[in-house]
């Protein structure tokens, strides 16, 4: 293992918040009705800010004078540590909201385990984070339990988003030699813990919400390392062609 | 011995810095939020430390610079103002005086006692702000700011927003 285990892990959180909040942007004046409108605008702002967090803890801990915004905007996909789920395409509302619960359904535990890092300034960023975290998937919850549990419609949409997407959960979860190193250490929690709250949270939720996982779906991996599916090209392109075209530009 | 005189003391400077008012709610200042959390002479220079609310707020930046221009006005030169994450800022530092200010304004102040990760409904009554009526229900955890959420009164029916718990 060639890179420092504490920068891939502040990588892997930060790109995780940045891809899944450049994603939630783009329902900013186009969600079914206001109020949702208003919650992905702030989710993405509340991601956005996190991501701050994480990427210029890695760009600190490097030591190369890189900042958050260089990280964001001048690495290509190759570098990109975030998990397969939040690159995925919107889709329709409820693809997007099955997606937010998928990742939050994660977040919120994995970032109460951090709180306790044994290193101070990941658990700072996560006693911050965690707050708002709580919020969002409180919303994500409520909203996938009363579309999958409401009009055969609705319910047809969350079904379909779930067997499109829960391949992409298990990435979340699964533990490979960085994550090994960081939870000997205590600096974060071993995934299988994580894993087993993922479950119990999951299997309740789609039960109330009426909906049916694939018990057999081969889970996809590869984000962490640095393979990505052939969504995450265009959200870069997107995200980053404005910073690129006017180098060190600021307002 | 002029320039030490002319040295303002600590407090001095948290009493000007309630006049700065946040950028988002301008009733309360961001004394009255909590937000500004140390003052203290390093040598001839001002340190103000402040804490963000929400990660993302795009207030934060506005506040910092709010901050190092009031006193700045005071003529102060050198100042610096620091950011620290933790402990990570919450609705408990929010003073009494700005909860009456919040509720003047037409917003309602967060209701105490109510837990942040996890226990997110409010477990007391939202109080409406216009009317007083307790009867009043959640629109959305989500509202114009990221600190608020947004409500609606049965009884006067006006929708009106809630500083929500964090």
């Amino acid at each position: 293992m060639s890179a420092d285990p504490i920068i891939e892990f502040a990588l892997r959180m930060g790109d995780n918040t940045l891809v899944l909040g450049q994603r939630v942007c783009a329902w900013c004046g186009h969600a079914p009705v206001l109020e949702e409108d208003i919650a992905f605008a702030n989710i993405a702002l509340d991601l956005i800010g996190q991501t701050r967090m994480w990427l210029g803890l890695a760009g600190e801990l490097e030591g190369k004078g890189r900042t958050a915004d260089d990280l964001a905007y001048w690495r290509n996909d190759g570098a990109f540590r975030n998990c397969l789920l939040t690159e995925q395409p919107n889709g329709d509302f409820g693809h997007t909201l099955m997606r937010q619960y998928l990742f939050d359904a994660w977040h919120y535990p994995m970032l109460t385990a951090l709180t306790q890092s044994s290193d101070p300034r990941i658990a700072e960023i996560a006693a911050k984070s965690v707050k708002e975290v709580a919020y969002h998937l409180d919303r994500s919850r409520d909203l996938v339990i009363r579309l999958g549990d409401g009009t055969p419609v609705s319910h047809d949409r969350m079904q379909t988003a779930l067997d499109a997407l829960w391949r992409f959960s298990g990435e979340l979860t699964t533990a490979d030699e960085i994550d090994d190193v960081l939870a000997a250490s205590g600096v974060a929690p071993a995934l299988a813990d994580i894993e087993a709250q993922y479950r119990e949270e999951t299997a309740g939720v789609f039960r109330a919400a009426t909906l049916t996982v694939l018990d057999d779906a081969m889970m996809q991996t590869g984000g962490k390392t640095g393979f990505h599916s052939e969504a995450l090209g265009p959200l870069l392109a997107e995200m980053q062609f404005l910073h690129r075209s006017h180098p060190g530009a600021t307002w | 011995m002029m320039a030490l005189e002319a040295k303002p003391t600590c407090d001095d400077v948290w009493r000007w810095l309630e006049d700065v008012p946040d950028p988002e709610i301008p009733v309360v200042s961001v004394v009255d939020l909590g937000i500004v959390r140390a003052v203290e002479w390093l040598g001839d220079e001002l340190v103000v430390t402040v804490t963000p609310t929400y990660s993302g707020c795009p207030a934060t930046a506005v506040i910092s610079m709010e901050v190092e221009e009031a006193l700045r006005r005071k003529n102060l030169d050198r100042v610096r103002v620091e950011s620290r994450l933790s402990p990570a800022w919450t609705t408990a530092w929010i003073t009494d005086e700005a909860r009456e200010k919040l509720k003047a304004y037409g917003i309602a102040p967060p209701v105490d006692g109510v837990g942040c990760a996890g226990a997110l409904k409010a477990q007391g009554p939202v109080v409406c702000p216009r009317c007083g009526a307790a009867a009043t229900e959640r629109v959305s955890a989500f509202g114009s700011t990221p600190c608020k959420a947004h409500y609606r009164c049965k009884e006067c029916l006006e929708p009106f927003d809630y500083f929500k718990t964090f």
